[in-house]
């Protein structure tokens, strides 16, 4: 594994508030915590995990790193530059660096375009290509991610769901980026096409020296791709770690109770699943000290006064837990 | 493209058969002789029986529905009543004024509607929002009579802006007033549509990645949005450019200008049934032309839509 400090992304202290708001006047009457204090830093060619229930505000944290939401507090360092400080248009030139692909390919194109338009238009106003030459180029991304180039005038509603998602790859790629940010890329789509679209994303990775960060809630998707994997819950990192390490010795309880939950594909092995009690909390106003405490089988005392802090305890191994 | 055109208009003529032969009857059942009407109270039987056989008024009801039919189809309206006018000159004359004057408004609708649900939707529950909306609330629920009068009354009474009413020698600068006001309720109604689809679609996922892009917030905001948001827009312009085409009654007739609402007006008061028939058959063919046109242009807005 790539042992060297090259940090590409580093977010620290990161906040998004939802303002919640009722009255007659829209006053501001409370807070969803989707994201509370995030510290997490990718290396540069790496593909970084990060998993967590639906709603602990993983979707949330890639948005915000990308200024697609704006964030409440904190730093996003990106190749030394704190991106939440840029100015709107010098935010648009760092777009060229960080790009994004989306859960839902369905929803994700304009329905209006030729997928030749929705290729192309950041080569357009990135002034990257045009022309002849952008056509090239669009006509090139096809074939990159196993897309027909007789395609290039078709709209994205004569597509499948997995040829969608390529679509979304490409437009990623149109503009040359070094980070990707894949929100949840393959939950929309069938088991069947998954694994294909996966592959591509690898190889992808490879051949352009992508460096990903791969939001998902499946725990076997997220092993298959990633190099580290971060634990989030309710708006927290919980554990990160090297993957192999995470996935054999899991150290939080709640990264222990998710793993357990991974089927076995052997009917014969039986696992122990640790079953968790209650629900999540509410995001609004979440639990004192340990968000965890609430459901958590080793509670302490101490787990609902004071709040764990991130902390390496060996081998890059990072935890938030009072247990270690 | 072509043979759906095609279609389209032959599917038409089951249409304006129907309007045909609702006119018919609604004409026929209408108390009151026309040849009397047209001698007056005191005329003499015998030249009423003679006008009433001239005009076909003797024979058996199906028999002048059948004759009715053949000539409207090839556009033989017969003559007004009142003048010795044929429909289609009486119908004729009178459309200019009314095109111009349903071509005015509508320009002034669009152009003051679409811009407004834009700003409002891209600064939802700003004060510009909530001014727009009340502008909008305004504009559908005033009757067109009172802002008319009103406007009448301030413009070319007390401010002596506007010459006054009619059409003076043909100059445009009759039209700017009635234009406004007829402008008024589709371009509220424009505004309002306008912003609810906007805000509809400046929520899909669609929109986020043209942001992701990069693209600037004014070619996100035109571009991806608001093409996707005018398909509803365009389907209710269509069908106020028809009602402002068929003559707008209320307004032509406090302007005092001399369109197809004017004509129409003239006709029902003097019970001239040839005129009335020409002035219903016309606008239910406007209405047909426009909802065509309206389909027609769909395609334009959505890829998704081939006609073929």
């Amino acid at each position: 594994m790539d042992s060297s400090q090259n940090k590409i992304l580093e977010v620290k202290g990161l906040k998004k508030y939802f303002p919640i708001t009722g009255g007659l006047l829209r006053k501001t009457v409370g807070y969803v915590k989707a994201v509370d204090g995030v510290d997490i830093f990718i290396k540069r060619g790496e593909t970084l995990g990060l998993v967590g229930e639906s709603g602990c505000g993983k979707s949330t944290l890639g948005r915000v790193i990308l200024r697609l939401i704006d964030a409440t507090e904190g730093e996003i360092i990106y190749e030394g530059q704190n991106v939440l400080k840029l100015t709107k248009s010098r935010m648009r030139e760092m777009r060229k660096k960080m790009q994004i692909i989306f859960q839902d390919p369905y929803a994700s194109l304009n329905p209006r375009m030729t997928v030749g338009d929705i290729i192309g238009e950041p080569m357009d106003i990135f002034n990257l290509a045009k022309g002849r030459e952008k056509e090239e180029r669009v006509l090139e991304l096809l074939s990159v991610v196993g897309l027909d180039i007789q395609h290039i005038r078709r709209y994205p509603h004569e597509f499948s769901g997995g040829q969608r998602q390529r679509i979304g790859i490409a437009r990623a790629l149109a503009v040359d980026p070094e980070l990707i940010i894949c929100d949840e890329p393959v939950s929309a789509l069938d088991v069947s096409v998954r694994s294909q679209v996966l592959n591509l994303m690898q190889e992808l990775q490879q051949k352009f020296e992508l460096t990903y960060l791969f939001i998902s809630h499946d725990l076997s998707v997220v092993k298959h791709i990633s190099d580290r994997v971060c634990v989030m819950y309710l708006g927290k990192i919980v554990e990160v770690s090297e993957k192999n390490e995470l996935y054999d010795n899991p150290l939080h309880p709640y990264t222990k109770a998710l793993l357990s939950a991974i089927p076995i594909p052997d009917p014969e092995v039986k696992r122990e699943r640790i079953i968790l009690e209650g629900d999540v909390p509410t995001p609004i106003n979440p639990p004192q000290g340990c968000r965890f405490h609430t459901r958590c089988q080793y509670a302490m005392p101490i787990c609902s006064q004071q709040e764990p802090v991130l902390r390496d305890v060996g081998k890059e191994h990072f935890i938030a837990c009072h247990l270690y | 493209m072509l043979n759906y055109v095609i279609r389209r208009l032959v599917g038409a003529i089951p249409v304006l058969i129907g309007v045909i032969a609702v006119v018919f009857i609604l004409t026929t059942i209408v108390p009151g002789d026309p040849a009397r009407i047209m001698m007056g109270q005191r005329g003499n039987p015998e030249t009423i029986a003679k006008i009433r056989h001239e005009m076909g008024l003797d024979k058996p009801l199906s028999i002048q529905f059948l004759d009715f039919m053949k000539n409207a189809l090839t556009l033989n309206l017969g003559k007004s009543y009142r003048n010795n006018m044929t429909v289609v000159e009486a119908i004729t004359t009178r459309i200019p004024v009314t095109f111009k004057l349903a071509f005015f408004a509508i320009v002034i609708a669009i152009l003051v509607g679409v811009p407004l649900g834009i700003i409002s939707a891209v600064k939802q529950y700003s004060w510009i929002d909530y001014g727009a909306m009340f502008f909008a609330i305004l504009g559908i629920s005033a009757p067109v009579f009172w802002v008319a009068l009103l406007s009448v009354v301030l413009f070319c009474v007390i401010l002596g802006w506007i010459p006054g009413t009619g059409t003076g020698n043909g100059e445009l600068i009759y039209y700017v007033l009635p234009s406004i006001v007829l402008g008024l309720r589709p371009a509220a109604l424009i505004a309002r549509l306008t912003r609810s689809s906007m805000l509809e679609i400046v929520r899909q996922d669609y929109i986020r990645t043209a942001r992701a892009k990069g693209l600037s917030e004014r070619v996100v905001i035109m571009r991806h949005a608001l093409r996707n948001a005018l398909i509803p827009v365009v389907t209710v312009i269509g069908i106020e450019v028809a009602s402002l085409l068929s003559g707008v009654v209320i307004t032509e007739q406090i302007f005092s200008l001399p369109g197809i609402g004017r004509l129409s007006v003239e006709a029902l008061t003097n019970r001239d049934f040839p005129v009335i028939r020409g002035v219903v058959l016309f606008m239910a063919f406007i209405f047909v032309l426009a909802n065509l046109i309206v389909d027609l242009s769909y395609p334009f807005f959505d890829p998704r839509i081939k006609y073929d």
